[in-house]
């Protein structure tokens, strides 16, 4: 029971269904909903409608989180088209990619021991995120173009890019770990 | 030429008064109360013009605990049954105290739950119920000095407090007879003190070092929108720990034994404090310590001397700031400015060293130690519809990743820290063995990987699964955190719809029922009696309903057709008829209808609220090109 049922996050955001998204334009939308919709809007209201606020702000910040982000925009217009993501029936992977992966992440392994970390750190998540934008570009493509071919194609470049993120997570994780 | 405005008889409630609301900061050395009067916020003084109030409360045979200055004089004379920092103690177990180490000078018991008890002469007491107390000196201050009842209050508490002891935070305001109305971070309270929602734009650091927490949070500034990116922080470290380095190299010099007493140690950590104290001003100072036996010892402590001592702790603020940064994807350069918070950075070495990090000069002109109460009275005045068309808004995030605990005892997360609140996620469980009819869950936080590393936060027991074979249920379980950071949780069966009753151990929590059998105790003792009470909370709840739904019908009447109206306004005339009459119960039942009676009306003013959101962006929609939008 939620006051917009129904509206998926596009359609809460008052936004075309569509990878393109112009991202000042989604903040500012969220915070023009943030105004409206937030618990501090409510202090003295009612318990029905402090509830409601609850409800809708966690779906407000739901939806941009999503948004926001390319891969899980991706995914998530995939789940409309009624592609699931979580589903292991088809693992096979582009090989080429496979082996790219295994080898940046031999690379990690490699910096922890390695002189300066902070520098070939720094190289790694630059070329993860060069590797992030050419499949963003790809994705928008294969996204626009809506065929069955396409999506499948989709399919597989979000999964790849959920492994880069995942890199660049453990990334992350490993300058944390070394206090770079 | 200005009109006056004029409402309809009858249509209109009284014209808008001016209500309070104060703001708290309950400290982990002092606490303060501040109240918005003629539009500036200021912290109230006591009777004898002290606006801190030393958060230590003394417990005696008979008789109501002595709380603040008074408590803070006998301290060393009467060290179990007078408690110091209790802040330190909020959520956590007995564990956590033993790693403290002997730094706190009482006499822990186990309770029924993890969380911890002390003795003191008046009993076994619980942190909350203590902490309670010194909310309860502080409302009776603003009582006295405002002249008017105060029931609500926004309370600060570090950004870095876990869901356990903002829970104990939010039920010693109760404990006191306080709606908290929001628990504010004391960063972001800080924030609106500077004023810093009147900047256009901005990225600024807060950096919060008070007596027993530590604080760094990364906020982004649009045009009154505070968005908090990033947090991280100690919530064990502080000038508390400062004090007793010094206490221990003291201890050290003068070659007294660890096992001193108490009383002993109580002096020695006054003494490192006020030696600390004197050293922002000056290079070196004389210390006289007196020994257990009468005999003294002389000596003097450097500038140089307290920086040894104290780097080491002032690094580990630093390592937090790094994390702080790296979350929120911004280096120092990125910064547009520093404010310091809390008593410890008065320290000119912590602001030398957090200087040197962010590569600034960091701002301090507002006392730090007033700071977050008046930013926290601030929010407060806002909240209670003070300020109705105020444009601030602030977006906070959790400060710690929340997670469950799986085959293992691993912990796989649910929603990762500096995530913004409030927030919502469900996970699919199913079962593992043919007819299971019970799961059990346990909810973590922390950011390891390991359950006995994380912070244990509650088991919820799953009942009334409907038999099944072994994964054919699923079990949707739904948390959500709350505007206040805190969580709640509930399941249903997917399948068959079930609802499954969640049975709630808040692992360092009190229950509701202890909760409410201490208010019943706090009332026997102040002479009332219980049912009054109750009755009072429920016109209290009745109060605020009416107005509630009162100031909705005047502002979004048109929402509503003439009988969806009336019936609304017919639950409200109920309502009135009965709040001013001393049946609890009956009063309870109008509440439940007239909010019953809301729904729709709630409903319907949510979307109205997204419709004028989107209204000055609507456009852009029919601007899109056909093909870019697939169907």
């Amino acid at each position: 029971m939620h006051a917009a049922p129904g509206k998926n996050h596009f359609e809460l955001f008052g936004l075309p269904v569509s990878f393109d998204i112009d991202a000042d334009d989604l903040t500012s939308r969220y915070r023009e909903l943030q105004r409206r919709v937030h618990p501090d809007k409510f202090a003295n209201a009612s318990d029905q409608e402090r509830r409601l606020s609850l409800q809708m702000t966690a779906m407000v910040n739901e939806a941009y989180l999503t948004l926001k982000d390319p891969v899980r925009r991706g995914r998530y217009l995939l789940s409309l088209r009624g592609v699931d993501m979580d589903e292991e029936t088809d693992t096979a992977m582009d090989p080429a990619f496979l082996m790219e992966q295994m080898e940046l992440r031999e690379n990690l392994e490699k910096i922890r021991q390695a002189d300066n970390p902070g520098r070939r750190l720094a190289e790694l998540a630059n070329r993860i995120g060069q590797c992030m934008q050419e499949k963003i570009g790809q994705l928008r493509l294969a996204l626009n173009r809506n065929s069955a071919e396409e999506t499948k194609h989709a399919r597989n470049l979000v999964r790849e890019m959920q492994f880069l993120q995942k890199m660049h997570h453990e990334i992350d994780n490993l300058e944390e770990e070394l206090a770079i | 030429m200005t009109l006056f405005q004029i409402s309809e008889p009858g249509q209109t409630p009284a014209p808008h008064e001016r209500r309070y609301a104060v703001g708290i900061d309950l400290g982990t050395t002092n606490s303060l109360v501040a109240c918005v009067r003629r539009s500036a916020a200021e912290t109230l003084p006591d009777e004898s013009g002290r606006h801190l109030l030393p958060s230590v409360v003394r417990y005696l045979a008979k008789g109501e605990p002595v709380v603040g200055h008074e408590a803070m004089a006998v301290a060393h004379e009467d060290p179990l049954n007078t408690i110091a920092s209790v802040k330190r103690l909020m959520g956590r177990g007995i564990e956590d105290v033993r790693r403290l180490g002997k730094s706190l000078p009482y006499e822990f018991i186990r309770g029924d739950s993890a969380m911890l008890r002390l003795r003191t002469a008046a009993g076994e007491r619980s942190p909350v119920q203590i902490s309670s107390e010194i909310l309860k000196k502080l409302k009776a201050r603003a009582v006295k000095s405002l002249d008017v009842e105060i029931a609500d209050a926004v309370i600060t508490v570090p950004a870095y407090f876990d869901d356990a002891q903002r829970q104990a935070t939010k039920d010693a305001a109760r404990l006191a007879g306080l709606n908290v109305l929001r628990l504010l971070n004391e960063p972001t309270a800080a924030a609106i003190a500077y004023g810093l929602d009147r900047n256009p734009q901005g990225v600024y650091a807060i950096y919060d070092l008070g007596g027993g927490t530590f604080d760094i949070s990364l906020l982004r500034l649009n045009h009154g929108v505070f968005e908090v990116m990033a947090t991280a922080g100690d919530s064990a470290l502080g000038g508390d720990d400062m004090d007793h380095a010094i206490a221990g190299w003291i201890m050290q010099q003068a070659s007294i034994a660890d096992d001193s007493d108490h009383k002993q140690m109580r002096r020695l950590l006054r003494d490192a404090r006020a030696a600390k104290e004197a050293l922002t001003q000056d290079k070196r100072v004389p210390l006289n310590i007196v020994h257990g036996n009468g005999e003294s010892w002389q000596g003097e402590l450097s500038r140089d001397q307290l920086h040894t001592l104290i780097d080491p702790l002032i690094e580990r603020t630093i390592s937090p700031s790094r994390r702080a940064l790296r979350d929120a994807g911004i280096t120092p350069r990125d910064i547009n400015g520093v404010v310091m918070v809390g008593g410890a950075t008065r320290i000119p070495r912590v602001r030398e060293k957090v200087s040197y990090f962010f590569g600034r000069e960091p701002l301090a002109d507002i006392d730090p130690d007033k700071v977050v109460a008046i930013g926290a009275a601030l929010q407060a005045d806002i909240l209670i519809g003070n300020k109705r068309d105020e444009e601030m808004l602030l977006l906070d995030v959790i400060p710690l990743s929340l997670g469950l605990e799986i085959m293992g005892g691993m912990v796989e997360k649910i929603i990762p820290r500096n995530t913004t609140i409030p927030v919502a996620k469900s996970q699919d469980f199913t079962t593992y063995k043919d007819g299971q009819t019970a799961l059990l869950i346990h909810v973590l936080q922390g950011e390891r990987e390991l359950v006995s590393d994380c912070r244990s936060l509650a088991r919820f027991e799953l009942r009334g699964i409907p038999p099944m074979t072994a994964g054919a249920a699923r079990i949707r379980v739904s948390f959500q955190i709350d505007a206040d950071g805190l969580l709640s949780v509930s399941a249903r069966e997917q399948t068959t719809g079930v609802e499954s009753s969640v049975v709630v151990k808040p692992s360092y929590g009190l229950t509701d029922a202890e909760i409410e059998r201490m208010l019943r105790e706090s009332t026997a003792h102040a002479g009332a009696d219980d049912v009054t009470r109750k009755l009072r909370e429920q016109q209290v709840d009745a109060d605020r309903l009416i107005e509630a739904v009162r100031g909705a019908l005047n502002v979004d009447g048109a929402l509503l057709n003439a009988s969806e109206r009336a019936e609304i306004e017919s639950s409200l005339t109920d309502l009135q008829a009965v709040r001013g009459g001393n049946d609890g119960a009956r009063i309870k039942r109008a509440i439940k209808k007239l909010d019953a009676a809301t729904q729709t009306f709630a409903q319907r003013r949510m979307d109205e609220n997204i419709r004028k959101a989107m209204a000055g962006h609507r456009l852009e929609e029919f601007d899109v090109p056909r093909d870019k939008s697939p169907s």
